[in-house]
C-alpha cells in the first residue's frame, strides 16, 4: 500500500494512470464474473417461480416474497427449521471436535521431541493427498455394524480424532511459529505439557485455531456427501439433502421456495465471508508456503 | 542446541524434562508425544488405516454387506475393466481433470499476477475473487448452476446472440459436462491466494536487476516469476488435480441424482457411490476405489518426478541474485 506511489516524470505517470484504468477494468470484468451468480440467486428468490430461469433482470423491479413466506409450511411435513437445526448441530459438533483434537496433535508435532514423530508426520501428511474414496465403504461397514447409521456419530467421529490433517498442519506451522521463549519459561517454570499447550500455546495460537473452526464450520454445513450417506430419515436431514428432498418433491411445483431455501442455505456462509475473510484467505495462503 | 546452563540445584534438574537430556526425560517426552498425539494415533488406525486394509480385502470378495464377503480373486476388477459404464466413468472423469485443471490453474495465476500489483482495492477483489471457493461446493450453488445453464437462460441466451443455440448445456449430453468444468472454474479463488502468497516471496530485487538488463515484461515472468513460484505452482497442480479426480456433489447436483443425462457426467465418484450404495455391490465399489487409489498415486508420483525438471527452490535464487 505504501510503497505504490513512487515519484515520476510526464509521460511516466500519464503511462502508469492508463495502466491503473486497464488494471481496474480487468479486476472488474472478473468481479462481474465472480459475483453475479451469487446475486442471481438473490435476485432470484423473489421472483415468481415462470420467471426465475428464463428472465434476464438480475433484480426484479416487483420483488415477491411469497418464495420465503411458503418456506414455513415445511417439505413433505418436515419443517424448514429442522434441517437448519440439524445442520448446525452437525457443523457445531465438527468444530468443536476439530480445534479440541487438532490442536492437541498439532501441540505434540510442534513442541514435543519424540521418538518416530518424523514418521508418523510423513503417515499424516500421506492422508492429505489420499482420496477419500477408498474409507468410504469400509467406513460405512464400520459405523453400521456399531449401530450408528442414521445419526450424526459417523460425521463427526473423525472430526474428534484429528483426520482432518489439513487443520492439524495449519495448527502446527502456527504453533512453530511462536516464540519458543514462552513455552520453554513456562516448561522451566514447571508447567507439565498439558499446562503449556492449555494456557500459553492454546491461547496463542488463537488466529490458527479461528481459521481452523471458521473452515471445518462451512465445510460441514456444505457437506453433501457425508450425510447423502449416513442420514436416512427426512427428520435427521441436514440443509443439503433438504434441498435435494425439496427438488425431488417439489422441484417443479415450487421451484421459487427452492430457490429461497438455497438462499438461505448460503446465507450462514456468507456471513461468515464477511466477517472472517481475512482469517480464511491468510489460513488458505499459508497451506501453499510449506507445501 | 543446548545453551541452557546447568542448574547447580539437582532437584530442579528433576522437573524439566524438555531440557535434561537424561535417558528418563527422553522417555516421559515420548510418552506425553504419544499421549497427545492419541487421538490422531486412533484416528489414523480406526478410521484410516484399518479401513484401507479391510476395503482392499472387500476388492476382492463379493459383499452386499448382509451376508459376510465371499472371496471371489479377481474377479471383480475383470468384470470392472470390461464394464462399458466404469469405461466411460474413467472417460468422463479424464476428461474433466484435463480440462478443468488447466484452465482453473490459468485463471488463477493470470488473475494472482494482475492482483500482486499494488493498486487501490485490491485487498476488496482478493477477498471477492475467494468467495466462490467457499461456496461453491454447496447444493444451493449447484441448483443456481443448474438454472444459469438451462434452455433459455442467461448462458444460453448469451450464446444465442452470437449464433450458437444448445438448448442449453444441462440436458445436452454433449456439453452438460463443460458446466461442471465451468464450476470448477468459477472457484479459481483458493488456488489464486496460494499464487498469491508466492508472488509476495519472489525478491523485488530481482525484478529490478532484469529490468536494468531491460528484460521486458515476458521475460521476466518466464525466467523470474515462473521459476521463483514454481514449488507453488506444483502444489497447486497437485492438490487441484488429486481434488478434481474425486469430484461427485457438482456432478450429483447440477445434472441430476444419476449423473446423467446419457451418463455424460458420470464421474467415478458417482459410479462408485452407485455401485455401493445403490446396488450394494460393496467388493465392486471397493475395487473401484483401489483402482482409483492407484490411479492417483501415480499421477502423484509423476508429478513428484517431473519437479526435478521444472520445480526450482530456494537456493536457486541465490545463483540469479549473485548476478545482480
Amino acid at each position: 500500500m505504501t510503497s505504490a506511489l513512487s515519484p515520476a516524470a510526464g509521460p511516466a505517470t500519464e503511462r502508469r494512470r492508463r495502466g491503473s484504468v486497464v488494471w481496474h477494468l480487468g479486476a472488474l470484468v472478473v468481479l462481474a464474473v465472480v459475483l453475479y451468480p451469487v446475486i442471481w440467486v438473490a435476485g432470484a428468490a423473489v421472483k415468481p417461480s415462470k420467471d426465475i430461469v428464463g428472465s434476464l433482470d438480475l433484480i426484479p423491479v416487483e420483488p415477491v416474497w411469497s418464495n420465503f413466506s411458503g418456506l414455513a409450511d415445511g417439505i413433505s411435513g418436515i419443517s424448514v427449521g429442522s434441517f437448519f437445526v440439524n445442520s448446525l448441530t452437525y457443523a457445531v459438533l465438527a468444530v468443536v471436535g476439530v480445534v479440541l483434537s487438532s490442536s492437541l496433535t498439532a501441540y505434540a508435532f510442534a513442541k514435543i521431541r519424540f521418538a518416530g514423530r518424523k514418521l508418523l508426520f510423513t503417515l499424516m501428511i500421506g492422508t492429505l493427498l489420499l482420496p477419500y474414496h477408498v474409507l468410504l465403504i469400509p467406513q460405512y461397514v464400520l459405523f453400521r455394524h456399531l449401530g450408528y447409521i442414521d445419526t450424526l456419530v459417523p460425521l463427526v467421529a473423525g472430526k474428534f480424532l484429528a483426520t482432518e490433517a489439513f487443520f492439524v498442519f495449519l495448527m502446527m506451522q502456527f504453533m512453530r511459529g511462536l516464540p519458543k521463549e514462552l513455552d520453554e519459561a513456562a516448561r522451566l517454570d514447571g508447567c507439565g505439557h498439558l499446562r503449556t499447550y492449555w494456557s500459553i500455546v492454546l491461547p496463542l495460537s488463537r488466529p490458527a485455531l479461528i481459521t481452523s473452526a471458521i473452515f471445518t464450520f462451512i465445510n460441514a454445513w456444505n457437506d453433501f456427501m457425508g450425510p447423502l450417506i449416513y442420514l436416512n430419515s427426512p427428520s435427521k436431514y441436514t440443509v443439503s439433502l433438504g434441498l435435494m428432498m425439496f427438488r425431488d418433491q417439489e422441484g417443479i411445483s415450487n421451484y421459487g421456495g427452492m430457490i429461497a431455501m438455497s438462499l438461505v442455505a448460503l446465507l450462514p456462509v456468507l456471513a461468515f465471508f464477511l466477517a472472517f475473510q481475512r482469517h480464511l484467505i491468510d489460513g488458505m495462503a499459508t497451506s501453499g508456503l510449506k507445501g | 542446541m543446548t545453551l541452557v546452563k546447568d542448574s547447580p540445584t539437582a532437584p530442579g534438574r528433576e522437573r524439566l524434562p524438555a531440557l535434561a537430556p537424561g535417558r528418563r526425560g527422553r522417555r516421559r517426552e515420548t510418552l506425553a508425544g504419544y499421549l497427545f498425539m492419541s487421538p490422531w494415533l486412533a484416528g489414523f488406525l480406526l478410521l484410516t488405516a484399518g479401513p484401507m486394509i479391510a476395503s482392499l480385502y472387500y476388492a476382492f470378495t463379493s459383499y452386499n454387506l448382509f451376508t459376510p464377503p465371499q472371496w471371489v480373486g479377481l474377479d471383480n476388477f475383470t468384470t470392472m475393466f470390461q464394464d462399458p459404464r466404469w469405461q466411460k466413468s474413467v472417460q468422463v472423469t479424464l476428461k474433466y481433470v484435463v480440462v478443468a485443471t488447466p484452465l482453473k490453474l490459468l485463471l488463477a495465476l493470470g488473475v494472482a499476477l494482475l492482483l500482486a500489483q499494488s493498486r487501490r482495492g485490491q485487498t476488496l477483489y482478493r477477498a471477492a475473487f475467494y468467495l466462490p471457493s467457499l461456496i461453491g461446493a454447496s447444493v444451493s450453488v449447484g441448483f443456481v448452476w443448474r438454472a444459469l445453464f438451462s434452455d433459455d437462460a442467461v448462458v444460453d441466451r448469451t450464446q444465442q446472440v452470437f449464433g450458437i443455440d444448445w438448448g442449453g448445456w444441462i440436458g445436452n449430453p454433449d456439453h452438460v459436462l463443460y458446466a461442471l468444468v465451468a464450476l470448477s472454474i468459477w472457484q479459481f479463488g483458493a488456488p489464486m491466494v496460494i499464487f498469491l502468497a508466492g508472488l509476495r516471496q519472489v525478491p523485488v530485487e530481482l525484478y529490478e536487476a532484469a529490468e536494468v538488463d531491460g528484460a521486458g515484461a515476458l521475460r521476466r515472468f518466464w525466467n523470474i516469476t515462473l521459476p521463483m513460484i514454481s514449488p507453488v505452482l506444483f502444489f497447486n497442480v497437485l492438490l487441484e488435480s488429486i481434488h478434481a479426480f474425486q469430484v461427485f456433489g457438482s456432478a450429483y447436483v447440477v445434472s441430476d441424482t444419476r449423473c446423467g443425462p446419457a451418463d455424460a457426467t458420470l464421474v467415478y465418484t458417482c459410479y462408485l457411490y452407485q455401485k455401493g450404495f445403490k446396488e450394494s455391490q460393496m467388493g465392486f465399489a471397493s475395487a473401484m476405489a483401489w483402482t482409483l487409489v492407484i490411479a492417483v498415486a501415480l499421477v502423484t508420483a509423476v508429478l513428484f518426478w517431473s519437479q526435478k525438471k521444472w520445480v526450482h527452490y530456494a537456493d536457486s535464487a541465490d545463483s540469479t541474485e549473485a548476478a545482480t
